[in-house]
């Protein structure tokens, strides 16, 4: 076992800031030429992403721009107008008399299973037999160019005998129309606990979905290859299961099928099933043209076909005593899934593991239910149902605070799980990493909280239009895939024998930096300068069955696995090295590019020609599976995450109460990522994740009409943040304390966990509406203009 | 006879050399240009309609012997409406050695891009504020937020990207990544102009030949900036077989200035057109800012906002409310000259998107009064403010937006003119509220009773903006907080505040 992977030493004391002053602090990079000296190591450094200088020169290339070989067609996808109906057939025709068009392909064109090979097995590959939502795709337009192919996608006409669409959470659920069954948890005696609380809250909300928006469209490009083998360039988070998804709908092996992506423009979860659709599409077209296809979604299409963020519904009683302690909850969630199950079922269940959030409840009853919608099929985003089981806890404390005329903070704090007591979750999973309380309590004094509650209030007391708003909220985010076998991870580390190295693992970059910590772990690993090592696509031929990159877990099991793999070749080099010199391997360093026994030191690039002139394996696989793990799938119960990652914000708003317009006026982060292998991409993921998150409940929403279309399909009509919207002060700090279980280099995952401090803003918004003598819990999410408006007129 | 349309080959410069393409037809982007002809995919398509920046590329162009600079969406602007410029993409920057330029250096440095597909138009809007800054000198946070506000990120949450852009002024400039201006407008000049007659996509210099060629080919779409009917190839699919281009019409690229108005071209964008009315006009700098993001105020003209006459396109309330005239030009046949006819903006308009325009006729001016020279000069205090509301601050569409200026002497309104815009099928003038309003005294009962008049003016619709009754309920609150903006109460607009602006008040 490697020293840096103990988590028994040094807790780092410095906190990491994001500041601009920070940008050149001793620990960075402030230029190519001022590098820091080749012999440090790679990790906890903020190193620049690997594909920096190549995306700034618009030289990193995406699924789009390979260069095309010849014969390729373009597809376009042929979209269904109604949401929800009986089909009885497609008439494209007018579509194949326009010049360029070369085909049409649909359900009746798959040599293989027509239902895709998700794990519900409930979503059809091509609309057949009936229309479930308004943008189902039933068949693919090929043409010679692109926009031949989506004009001609529009004129295929669709024979739809029209049913009537569920497009309500709530008419879904009195009809009992779910895409799985209810799931129940329960722990102690909620009804109970309620009955002999002194207080009592119930209530209704709603929370928006969120489209991914990747600034990358959907894309795949598949090309047939010799022997019925097939190559697919993708631009998805789970290369293994497009293959999979390709090579079941053709009807062949998994071997021969090869998918690969070098980078995605963003996926945020939007890429984690839904890139598998476009490829296996592109496949059954690229089967029956005999041809390479290409199809890239136009953006509209790319919002009216793909599953968003679940929109969830809840209704809630809660009880407390007089200091806002719980006293039992009942808790019901409705889960818009949309038309099919994708990841739904996994999706309210984490919902459901994040109804806590960081709070002991003691008495509880949790229903979740899975609602089946003529829309889009809702699917994984960042969070991934966490954020829409936060958000549930964090409103309830801020109304029982302000039931009571407490601090929320105070309430917040007297909530939260215990060390040695009120520790277990009511999934059973004991807490033993908590440092809620604490990280908490430092986030108040160095953002000043108190002080600035008080002044708020005096402030507000002044103000007649605008008011402000505070809120402190905290996040405990569960780390580890909830589907246990998904939590294991391969790679494959090569030496060549000029001493370079190349790393490839079965994650996918999406612009979350895994490749450039991957490789400054390997570099460490094998004690090289971190640009001698070159991460490579990810490609089904070299990982395969990888699990998709998600769940906040890129680094942890492929940097794990990364890292034993160039332990292996270190580990063989190490006894090559010990024969000549005499030493035991356990006393061969490898450091600063530089191999150095008792007696000698050599430069890696020397050993590794030795090594090779002598036969020694210069290059092996490394297998990680995460430890600890386990939970049963039916109760949900066990300890289903590894560890938990955690922080805390607080956010400062103001609202105009004549347009219910606002804005975000400070926030202060501090955010818990272990012992960072990079600061820099840390405080960018958590900077990236805040604001998705504020978009989620402040700007972005989504809007269907009554027939079940998405008027809001592309950036004119649905509003992401933009570069106006981020507040001045905006400070983020890191906790400085490794991951107390032992994960790679002591570090935590940080993906997803920041993503739900951003609804610090939306507590801050509703504090605001209170403060303007409105109506807080009237406000649902998104808090747009109009909805803050709505809430403040009570 | 009809004439055969032919399509000549276009013309521009990259890194100072010419490149010619054939075969282009009138309605293909320049972003198709880039990626699929030319194969030069550095330039990313984010959505095909303007919104989000990542297909951003700089034009230069010679202007009164000067180069200069605009960052525009490559994904909507037609491929010929760059014919005799020069195109800067983000593979254009580097240097021949390689040594990125300090536009794309900052953005390494600070850790800028992630996913990194906005990255190359971010670059480009930050290549395009190095330019027009004396080398990216004195960026400030808020000029960064302004102008990046069309490009957008979802990887980041921007604050790297806004040091960036404020950093990149003290990186040094390797050489070979400066712009040789020189060279670049020698270079510009030897793109001879093609001849213009038959050619399917026309660009006529002068005013004269623009409405000859208007009258000449009533069927060809007329385009100035194109980010609206850019959209309609993109998203619409539709086909163009002639376009005619009225943004090369020298006339009307001009903003002249007269004693009583501002007489501003058809071809003059709105980043230009914006500038002068600001200058006249300086409470209207955040709305100026908040009107699209910068690639398009840069490509997009005011003639065009006002001829397309979108129900909620922002520059229509605004110039009701100033009381601006259009002028409407055609080529005169029998007299061989330019014949013109002049109205009341609110007056262009028949209905959604429909206009008194006949098929030889083109917007070609618009006429806004100075400051305080709007009529026979009332004297009394002149105030303006126009209010936007939309779910996103920067870079959106009006779910409604009001414009007032009013004239108060003694306690009593003298003048008021109040356009709306997402309230009706047309931009509109709110003729029942001004009817309340003149000739009262200035005070909170006249502002009910206006308020109730202005609810009860339109009736909107409920759309994925905003419900109708929000647009009603939140246009009568916007002349409350007119009223309260009148009484002196200070920074109560969240628009442009920011934290600091807020600890003063109160």
């Amino acid at each position: 076992m490697n020293a840096r992977d103990q988590n028994t030493d040094a807790v780092t004391p410095v906190v990491i800031s994001s500041r601009a002053d920070a940008v050149a602090a001793p620990d960075e990079v402030p230029s190519p030429s001022a590098s820091p000296a080749r012999t440090a190591p790679a990790a906890g450094v903020s190193r620049f992403h690997e594909s920096a200088r190549a995306q700034v020169a618009g030289a990193a290339t995406y699924i789009d721009d390979i260069p095309e070989v010849r014969g390729t067609l373009h597809a376009a996808p042929v979209c269904s107008p109604v949401a929800h109906g009986r089909l009885k057939g497609l008439d494209a025709s007018a579509a194949l008399a326009l010049p360029g068009v070369r085909g049409f392909v649909s359900a009746l064109d798959i040599p293989g299973d027509t239902t895709l090979a998700a794990f519900a097995h409930d979503e059809p590959v091509f609309a057949q037999d009936t229309v479930q939502f308004l943008g189902q795709v039933g068949g693919l337009i090929l043409a010679d160019d692109v926009m031949t192919a989506r004009r001609a996608a529009r004129l295929v006409k669709w024979h739809i005998e029209a049913l009537d669409p569920v497009l309500s959470v709530h008419e879904a659920h009195a009809l009992e129309s779910y895409v799985l069954p209810p799931v129940h948890v329960n722990r102690g005696n909620a009804k109970a606990a309620l009955k002999r609380a002194d207080h009592r809250l119930e209530g209704s909300f709603e929370v928006g979905g969120q489209e991914h928006f990747y600034l990358e469209g959907q894309v795949a490009y598949v090309m047939p290859l010799e022997q019925n083998q097939w190559w697919v360039y993708t631009s998805t988070q789970h290369p293994g299961e497009v293959q999979h998804w390709v090579s079941h709908a053709l009807g062949l092996q998994n071997h021969v099928v090869t998918v690969e992506c070098r980078r995605m423009g963003g996926g945020f979860g939007g890429k984690e099933t839904q890139a598998g659709h476009l490829a296996v599409w592109a496949a059954i077209a690229a089967n029956k043209l005999q041809c390479p296809v290409k199809l890239r979604l136009d953006r509209d299409d790319d919002f009216m076909i793909t599953g968003k963020r679940h929109p969830f519904a809840y209704h809630y009683r809660v009880g407390f005593d007089h200091t806002g302690l719980l006293s039992g909850l009942e808790l019901e969630m409705l889960a818009n899934c949309g038309f099919s199950a994708d990841l739904s079922g996994p999706v309210a269940d984490r919902a459901i593991f994040h109804a806590d959030n960081a709070y002991f409840l003691e008495d509880v009853a949790i229903s979740s239910y899975r609602c089946k919608t003529n829309t889009q099929s809702h699917t994984a985003f960042r969070g991934f149902g966490g954020p829409q089981g936060v958000i549930v806890i964090e409103r309830i404390l801020s109304d029982i605070a302000r039931t009571l005329g407490l601090d929320p903070l105070d309430v917040r704090l007297r909530n939260l799980y215990g060390i040695e007591t009120r520790h277990t979750t009511h999934y059973q999973m004991k807490v033993e990493d908590n440092i809620l309380d604490p990280l908490m309590t430092q986030l108040a004094l160095t953002s000043g909280y108190r002080e600035r509650r008080e002044q708020i209030a005096a402030w507000n007391a002044k103000s007649p239009v605008i008011k402000k708003g505070i809120s402190l909220t905290p996040v405990k985010f569960g780390i580890s895939f909830t589907a246990t076998l998904f939590n294991q991870a391969g790679a494959l580390v090569h030496v060549y024998t000029d001493g370079s190295v190349q790393v490839n693992h079965g994650g996918t970059e999406m612009g979350q930096g895994l490749n450039t910590k991957v490789a400054a772990i390997v570099a460490d690993e094998l004690g090289v300068p971190f640009e001698r090592v070159l991460s490579t696509a990810a490609d089904t031929s070299k990982v395969p069955n990888a699990s998709a990159t998600a769940a906040s877990s890129g680094t942890d099991l492929n940097g794990r696995a990364a890292q034993f793999a160039a332990r292996n070749v270190r580990d063989n080099l190490a006894a090559f090295v010990s024969g000549l010199d005499g030493c035991g391997a356990g006393a061969v360093r490898f450091e600063g590019g530089q191999v150095i026994t008792p007696t000698t030191t050599r430069q890696f690039e020397d050993v590794v020609s030795a090594a090779y002139a002598n036969r020694i394996q210069l290059w092996s696989d490394g297998f990680y599976r995460t430890p600890k793990i386990h939970y049963d799938k039916t109760t949900l119960t066990g300890r289903p995450f590894y560890y938990f990652a955690y922080g805390a914000a607080v956010s400062e708003v103001a609202i105009d109460t004549l347009t219910g317009e606002s804005r975000v006026l400070k926030v202060d982060i501090l955010h818990d990522v272990g012992r960072s292998i990079n600061p820099a991409i840390d405080i960018g993921q958590i900077e990236g994740g805040f604001v998705q998150g504020m978009g989620w409940l402040t700007t972005e929403q989504l809007v269907w009409n009554g027939k079940g279309l998405l008027q809001t399909h592309a950036p004119s009509t649905y509003k992401i943040p933009a570069t106006g919207d981020i507040p001045e002060h905006f400070k983020i700090d890191l906790w400085p304390e490794a991951n107390r279980e032992d994960n790679v280099h002591g570090s935590k995952a940080v993906g997803e966990p920041p993503f739900m401090l951003a609804i610090s803003v939306f507590e801050a918004l509703r504090d605001a509406v209170a403060q303007a003598g409105g109506n807080p819990e009237a406000m649902n999410a998104p808090a747009t203009a109009e909805e803050v408006l709505r809430a403040v007129m009570g | 006879m009809k004439l055969e349309k032919t399509t000549r080959p276009l013309t521009f410069l990259r890194r100072g050399q010419p490149v010619t393409v054939g075969n282009v037809p009138p309605d293909r982007t320049l972003l198709e240009v880039l990626r699929e002809d030319l194969h030069c995919t550095g330039t990313k398509e984010g959505c095909g309609e303007g919104d989000c920046g990542a297909c951003t590329v700089v034009i230069g162009e010679a202007v009164d012997g000067k180069l200069t600079y605009k960052a525009v969406n490559s994904c909507i602007k037609l491929a010929h409406s760059v014919e005799g410029m020069a195109v800067f993409t983000a593979e254009d920057l580097a240097s021949d050695t390689g040594e990125q330029h300090p536009s794309q250096e900052a953005m390494v440095q600070c850790h800028g891009s992630q996913c990194g597909f906005c990255t190359p138009g971010f670059v480009m809007s930050l290549f395009g504020m190095y330019q027009n800054t004396g080398g990216g000198q004195d960026i400030t946070r808020e000029q960064a937020q302004a102008d990046l506000s069309g490009n957008l990120c979802r990887c980041t949450g921007y604050r790297p990207i806004l040091d960036a852009a404020q950093q990149m002024g003290s990186l040094p400039l390797p050489p070979g990544c400066e712009v040789n201006e020189a060279a670049t407008l020698a270079a510009l000049k030897s793109i001879r102009p093609r001849s213009q007659a038959s050619d399917t996509y026309l660009r006529p210099a002068t005013l004269p030949a623009l409405l000859q060629a208007r009258a000449a080919h009533p069927r060809a779409q007329v385009v100035a900036g194109c980010t609206d009917v850019g959209l309609w190839v993109t998203k619409l699919h539709k086909r163009f077989d002639q376009v005619l281009d009225v943004t090369a019409a020298r006339e009307l690229r001009r903003v002249e200035t007269y004693p009583h108005h501002l007489a501003i071209g058809a071809a003059v964008t709105l980043t230009d057109a914006f500038a002068a009315l600001v200058s006249e006009y300086p409470p209207l700098k955040t709305f100026a800012q908040r009107f699209a993001g910068l690639p398009v105020r840069n490509a997009g003209t005011l003639g065009g906002n006002v001829a397309n006459g979108s129900p909620i396109g922002d520059a229509m309330p605004l110039l009701i409310a100033l009381g601006a005239n259009v002028v409407l030009m055609r080529w005169d046949k029998k007299r061989q000259q330019v014949a013109h006819r002049e109205l009341r903006l609110e007056d262009l308009y028949t209905g959604y998107r429909t206009n008194v325009m006949k098929a030889d006729e083109l917007l070609c001016w618009i006429k806004v009064p100075r400051a305080g020279k709007a009529s026979s000069a009332a004297p009394g205090q002149e105030l303006l403010r126009v209010y936007k509301i939309s779910k996103r601050f920067d870079d959106d569409i009006s779910a409604a937006c009001l414009a007032i200026r009013m004239t108060v002497a003694n306690g009593v309104v003298k003048e008021v003119s109040i356009g709306a815009g997402g309230v009706a099928a047309t931009p509109v003038r709110a003729r029942q509220t001004e009817a309340a309003l003149l000739g009262q005294p200035w005070t909170a009962d006249t502002v009910m009773a206006a308020t109730a008049a202005l609810r009860a003016e339109f009736q909107p619709i409920s759309d994925m903006r905003a419900s109708a009754h929000y647009r009603q309920t939140v246009l009568g609150n916007l002349l409350q907080r007119y009223w309260l903006e009148s009484q002196g109460l200070q920074r109560i607009n969240l628009e442009s505040l920011t934290a600091s602006d807020l600890e003063a008040v109160a």
